[in-house]
């Protein structure tokens, strides 16, 4: 991967009809990155993609590709395709010809465009299906059509809006694995919207968390879900245990009723946190070794793991364990400096 | 099916006011009263292949065709600014082009005698700013405006119908994949409006080559055309046989392009206003 930059948004802010939709979007993403958007519905991610896309235009702030401003450049002059939410396939065409589309329009010789188009349908594993009609085909088929026209234009940037969102869960994860060996493959820059933390994690280099038009947070996979920077991320990466808690003094955090060690510093003395503890972090052990002590509420077996309600101190911890507890039985609960997650509250 | 019953008083209202009259129709243009009583002949259909009668049809075919085109080259633009989502006024247009239609057709037509006559409303007004009268009643132009007018808003329609269910996202891919608004146009949107142009055509086309009281009250009764030929025969001439064999000729002419138009826009799939 090298390190340029291929898009930056600067300052990027959006209204319709005046309700804030984006609210000062800060983003750069390098070359032959793979990038995703994560957020829960209706956060402003399609929006975001549309602006890169030239769809939308931002009501403050600039898009630039390369280092040049492309704000004004309509979507037919910039080098980024897109793979449609609903996929958008011509449905007048063919799949050879849906996939020739765009270079038809380049004028390309009639005898490439043909070579171009079956390397993609053998990229996409449609060998075969050149002369088929697209309502014709799958919700899979059809979603691969849709990569492979926006594909076959050789893109810069390829821009991919939930286009795993309407196929079924085993689909998925085989497109998931598809996508990201074509994207290794081609050494294409995408940017992939998606509200499937799980999808995010699994694919991408970088992710962008955002909430409400804001975002959240950047960082590699791995960072957002050690380190994620504040509640809402933590909460939206996987489950979590998120609690009010009071920094009594550097290192030192108190929360259901006991003083916990931790690794955060820099807070004001007393100062109001959210703690954050992942389910899997909550370490049931027995009666009276433990730091607190809890009574289970519920158990449900997860398949690999079991999942249990405790209250304790007036707080219901989720905790997830390979070894199960009984209902009603009284456990002690460690957490250890590590896996306390410290957050400044928003408010 | 079991509940084929429900069926019975269609078939019924088929039988008694389609099935019955066709074949009264059928009947009246193979036969003539001679003194031996009724007898069979194709005498009918021979007169309408006199000079006189192919020009009338011709010329009912050729007015239709001018107004057809007119009304697709009025029609689609129009049709397109309805569907376009960011025009404002947009229900407003959509009913002025619809109200019309609620109005009676005759009136309509007389309408446009009082504006085109002598006298009349537009030829008063050049007469004010001192130029000279215009005959703007009675000839060809009157004919295809009325039926330009009249048939109009069933161009507009069907076109209009099947442009607002293209959708956003397609026009927005095929920007994506580099393609101006031209292009846009020529390959994606009029492609796929072909059903409403086809239903459009069909039903501006039909009603115009069949009409008889646009060219009657705006023609002057100097253009008949085929509508007004099959009137006379049986409104004044008394001459059903003629009349019924014409009407005959109009139908198979009528069935014949449905059935070319209705190919074509299996080919193209997708419907229009039908
Ligand atoms: N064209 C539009 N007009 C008005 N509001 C819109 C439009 N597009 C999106 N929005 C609003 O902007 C917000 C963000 O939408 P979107 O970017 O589609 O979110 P996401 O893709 O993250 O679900 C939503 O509240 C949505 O209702
Ligand atoms: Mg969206």
């Amino acid at each position: 991967m090298t390190n340029q930059e291929i898009i930056r948004l600067v300052d990027v802010s959006k209204t319709f009809d005046d309700t804030p939709v984006l609210n000062n979007i800060n983003l750069y993403i390098r070359r032959n990155e793979f990038v995703t958007l994560l957020g829960p519905s209706g956060c402003g991610k399609t929006t975001t993609l549309r602006i890169i896309g030239g769809f939308e235009d931002p009501t403050t702030g600039k898009v630039l590709f390369e280092g040049q401003d492309i704000t004004d450049v309509p979507p037919y002059k910039r080098k980024v395709n897109t793979v449609f939410q609903k996929y958008a396939l011509f449905p007048h065409m063919n799949v050879a010809e849906n996939i020739a589309f765009g270079l038809n329009i380049k004028k390309m010789d009639k005898k490439l465009i043909k070579e171009k188009v079956e390397n993609m349908l053998n990229l996409v594993n449609l060998k075969g299906f050149e002369n088929r009609s697209v309502d014709s085909l799958s919700g899979g088929q059809q979603q691969r059509v849709a990569i492979a026209r926006a594909l076959v234009n050789e893109p810069d940037v390829l821009l991919l809006d939930e286009p795993l969102g309407a196929l079924d869960l085993k689909l998925r994860k085989g497109m998931q694995i598809e996508l990201k060996n074509i994207q290794k493959k081609l050494g294409i820059t995408f940017i992939y919207v998606t509200h499937d933390q799980e999808e995010a994690l699994t694919m991408s280099d970088t992710i962008v968390v955002m909430n409400e038009g804001v975002i959240q947070q950047i960082g590699t996979p791995i960072d957002i879900y050690n380190e994620p920077k504040n509640a809402f991320v933590a909460d939206f990466i996987g489950e979590s245990n998120i609690i009010d808690g009071v920094m009594i003094e550097d290192y030192m955090v108190e929360f259901a009723n006991y003083r916990f060690k931790c690794l955060d510093s820099g807070f004001d003395p007393n100062e109001k946190v959210d703690v954050v503890v992942r389910p899997e972090d909550v370490k049931l052990v027995p009666k009276g070794q433990g730091m607190i002590e809890g009574r289970v509420l519920s158990v449900l077996f997860k398949g690999v793991h079991y999942e249990m309600l405790v209250q304790s101190n007036g707080i219901k911890w989720l905790v997830h364990s390979t070894l199960m507890e009984p209902v009603d039985s009284i456990v002690g609960i460690n957490i250890l400096p590590d896996d306390i997650h410290i957050m400044k509250k928003v408010r | 099916m079991k509940k084929g019953w429900i069926a019975y008083p269609y078939v019924v209202w088929l039988i008694m006011f389609i099935f019955v009259p066709l074949l009264l129709i059928v009947f009246y243009s193979v036969i003539k009263t001679t003194d031996q009583g009724i007898v069979f002949t194709l005498e009918h259909f021979q007169r309408f292949f006199e000079p006189i009668y192919i020009m009338v049809l011709l010329r009912s075919l050729y007015l239709a065709l001018i107004s057809t085109v007119i009304c697709l080259l009025l029609g689609y633009p129009l049709a397109m600014i309805l569907a376009s989502k960011d025009y404002r006024h947009k229900r407003v247009l959509l009913l002025l082009v619809v109200i019309p239609m609620w109005m009676n057709f005759l009136l309509r037509t007389y309408a446009w005698l009082t504006l085109l006559e002598k006298n009349g409303v537009i030829n008063s007004f050049i007469s004010f700013l001192g130029l000279p009268k215009m005959e703007l009643l009675y000839n060809q132009g009157a004919v295809v405006l009325g039926m330009v007018y009249n048939f109009l808003p069933f161009m507009v329609l069907p076109i209009y119908s099947v442009l607002i269910k293209i959708d956003k996202s397609i026009i927005e891919a095929a920007e994506d994949l580099g393609a101006n608004s031209r292009v846009v146009f020529r390959k994606v949107i009029f492609p796929l409006s072909l059903p409403g142009v086809v239903s459009g055509i069909t039903m501006v086309y039909m009603p115009a080559v069949t009409t008889f009281v646009i060219s009657r009250l705006l023609g002057g009764g100097q253009f008949t055309l085929i509508g007004n030929l099959i009137e006379q025969q049986f409104l004044y001439t008394g001459e059903w046989g003629f009349g019924s064999a014409l009407s005959l000729i109009m139908m198979i002419l009528i069935l014949f392009s449905m059935a070319i138009m209705s190919k074509y826009e299996k080919e193209n799939e997708g419907g229009g206003l039908f």
